[in-house]
């Protein structure tokens, strides 16, 4: 095979590994620069993970073909959603700790779909077999040496997640919207003054992330996998949360880093196919993306700013 | 005696017992849903936990573990960290003494289980310091480096097991001859697996307590925690804290990591995934409140649940993933205490009443 193949299928299975991490990373983002934690993302994604392949084995079984997949990840958006909205009326509303109310998300969905699925299905503790979506070429650019492999002949689930990645960008940095969520993780109490309502700013960012996260999860299911079981998401979402840290809370940091995540664990099939690498114990090989995270964090990147607000609760009496 | 009656005020004790009869309403709730009869459930699973002498070993041997990796998360937040690495510090302990375990083959346990739970303690002590280090010294937040930490736990505990100590044709190591168990109250209890563990896990929890709000060297830590920038205008160094506090953290991590093969598996898997104790320590001290002793509470709360769960399923049909329904929803209603408060209001208001008339 030669090496122009070879680069282009390498960036092409980066994508597919990474997908998910971009769009839950996204997800992250908008609700931690309104300042609130988000460690339930595992939980959005499983949540989103289980209602893609309910809501896509129903929409096959009732004749819908291949719209059957978009119904899927409809459902996972609503399913991320409900999640969301327990985390906002426990932090936002109730001022609880968000570390702890983003755990509960994530017992609650683990219990809760695997629960929901032996119910549905007579037992079973997984969803039976969808139809996974299908890659896409686009026209032309698919033609484009390494590029075209890499990011023309993708599933549509990562041409989303692209597109994703400039709107969110957009939204935060370039509208007045952006705007006002920003400064509710950053200094809720001068928002407030300026009339920003911090509580619905922050209602907003974390239903944004919860539809991202249910869009990673229905990913999950949707390309990768092709069923819902308990170990579908298995640690997907706090990769995520390393990669929105890692990409310092910017949606192109963010990307570069999911990025980056998807690469090293494409990275290790395709350095299986060399004879060399029957040398290297294969653990030390599954070990890589997570050295070299570490290796990037003490050389590269450094001091990480969260948004100053990040985790406080706000308390319009300490204003 | 004055002071225990106001560690016990009112309110700490009345909103955890709200939230874990509210935990368990939801958890009925979901199981009407679902087509069972939560009484009848519920009686399954305190059967399981309390019937036989035999399941009540085995619950304190499945609460022994929680203990430790509660303290370890519990101790990190303290001094204002979030470890969410103690799964990777358990691995590591777990193979650390399972290497020195398996090396000094032959040599009499009374030897070799302290020294194992000496290096297993050590070792997740370190491997937590890395993540110490690396904050105070380059900014580096411990989230994400514990989050990597975790995963390369995993794979190096496998490369030794399966590299150096495989039995042959089986995914785990060889039996480890030395052993943590106490073997009196094994009989005692039915031939349930209890060990040493149960023991030291009540002593950290006593260490926990006395170092944090009994010597000076704790007292900066929880001022560290509480806030960094007043801890260092006032003179003490936060770096140095911070590592301490990991690497404590961490051998409370690995000390469970060590009792869980000296004392209940007495050999070592090769996981496939991550085994998750760091993730039940987490919500066994958030349940806890960061408290040695709301720790230990919580530790026996979860670990009775998780345990009965299986009783649960067997009698009843019901899905043991239910537990972690209830859990979290216990969790939830400790966490937003607003809600708690909410419901209780009017028992409040009516009886503020009483008073007045």
């Amino acid at each position: 095979m030669d090496v122009i193949t070879l680069l282009g299928q390498l960036l092409g299975s980066t994508l597919v590994f990474s997908t998910a991490l971009i769009f839950t990373s996204l997800g992250g983002i908008f609700s931690e620069r309104a300042g609130v934690v988000n460690i339930g993302l595992e939980g959005m994604m499983i949540f989103g993970a289980f209602a893609a392949g309910v809501g896509t084995y129903y929409a096959q079984d009732a004749g819908m073909g291949s719209a059957a997949p978009w119904i899927g990840i409809l459902c996972a958006v609503i399913f991320g959603v409900i999640g969301s909205l327990i985390h906002a009326l426990a932090s936002v509303t109730f001022k609880a700790d968000q570390t702890i109310s983003g755990v509960v998300i994530n017992f609650l969905a683990a219990g809760l779909t695997v629960y929901m699925v032996k119910l549905l299905f007579d037992g079973s503790a997984e969803t039976p077999l969808i139809n996974p979506v299908h890659k896409y070429a686009i026209p032309v650019l698919r033609d484009i040496p390494i590029l075209g492999d890499g990011f023309f002949n993708a599933y549509p689930t990562s041409y989303l997640a692209l597109i994703m990645v400039a709107v969110a960008y957009y939204v935060l940095y370039k509208t007045p919207f952006g705007l006002r969520l920003r400064s509710v993780g950053e200094y809720p109490g001068a928002a407030d003054t300026l009339g920003i309502n911090v509580s619905r700013m922050r209602y907003i960012g974390v239903m944004i992330s919860g539809a991202l996260a249910g869009l990673g999860g229905a990913t999950l299911t949707l390309t990768t996998t092709s069923i819902f079981s308990h170990n579908t998401v298995s640690g997907q979402g706090f990769i995520a949360i390393a990669a929105m840290i890692f990409g310092k809370w910017n949606p192109v940091g963010a990307f570069g880093a999911a990025m980056f995540f998807g690469f090293s664990q494409a990275i290790r099939n395709y350095v299986q196919m060399f004879q060399w690498s029957s040398h290297i114990p294969q653990e030390f090989i599954f070990m890589i993306p997570y050295v070299l995270t570490i290796i990037v964090l003490v050389s590269a990147v450094g001091r990480s700013h969260a948004p100053a607000a990040l985790g406080t609760p706000y308390d319009p009496s300490k204003r | 005696m004055n002071k225990l009656r106001k560690m016990f005020t009112l309110d700490s004790l009345i909103v955890p017992l709200v939230a874990i009869v509210l935990g368990l309403l939801v958890g009925a709730i979901v199981m009407l849903f679902g087509g069972y009869n939560p009484i009848e459930a519920y009686d399954a699973l305190i059967q399981r936990v309390v019937g036989k002498p035999y399941d009540l070993g085995e619950t304190i041997r499945a609460i022994t573990p929680l203990i430790f990796t509660g303290l370890a998360v519990a101790f990190a937040f303290r001094s204002g960290m979030f470890n969410i690495g103690a799964d990777g510090q358990v691995l590591m302990g777990m193979t650390t003494a399972s290497v020195v375990a398996l090396s000094l083959d032959g040599v009499p346990s009374i030897v070799t289980v302290p020294l194992a739970a000496i290096a297993g303690g050590l070792a997740g002590g370190l491997w937590a310091g890395i993540a110490g280090f690396l904050k105070a010294k380059r900014g580096i937040n411990e989230v994400i480096t514990t989050i990597m930490l975790n995963w390369i736990a995993l794979y190096f505990s496998n490369y030794i097991i399966r590299n150096f100590f495989l039995l042959k044709g089986q995914n785990r190591s060889e039996n480890i001859e030395a052993s943590a168990s106490i073997s009196f109250l094994s009989q005692l209890f039915g031939g349930a697996r209890l060990h040493w563990g149960t023991i030291v896990a009540l002593v950290a929890a006593l260490f926990f307590y006395i170092y944090l709000w009994k010597t000076k060297q704790g007292y900066e830590m929880r001022a560290v925690g509480f806030n960094k920038h007043a801890a260092e205008y006032a003179g003490m160094s936060v770096g140095k804290n911070v590592v301490k506090a990991m690497f404590i953290s961490g051998v409370f991590a690995g000390l469970a990591g060590t009792f869980e093969v000296l004392g209940v598996f007495h050999y070592q898997s090769v996981f496939a995934a991550s085994p998750g104790y760091g993730f039940d320590g987490i919500s066994v001290a958030l349940l806890g409140m960061n408290h040695p002793l709301g720790v230990v509470l919580a530790s026996i709360l979860y670990g009775s649940l998780t345990y009965g769960s299986a009783g649960m399923s067997f009698a009843v049909g019901v899905p043991p993933e239910l537990i972690k329904i209830i859990i979290g929803s216990i969790i939830f209603f400790i966490a937003a205490q607003g809600i708690v408060r909410f419901i209780l209001k009017p028992f409040y208001l009516k009886r503020k009443k009483e008073k007045v008339q």
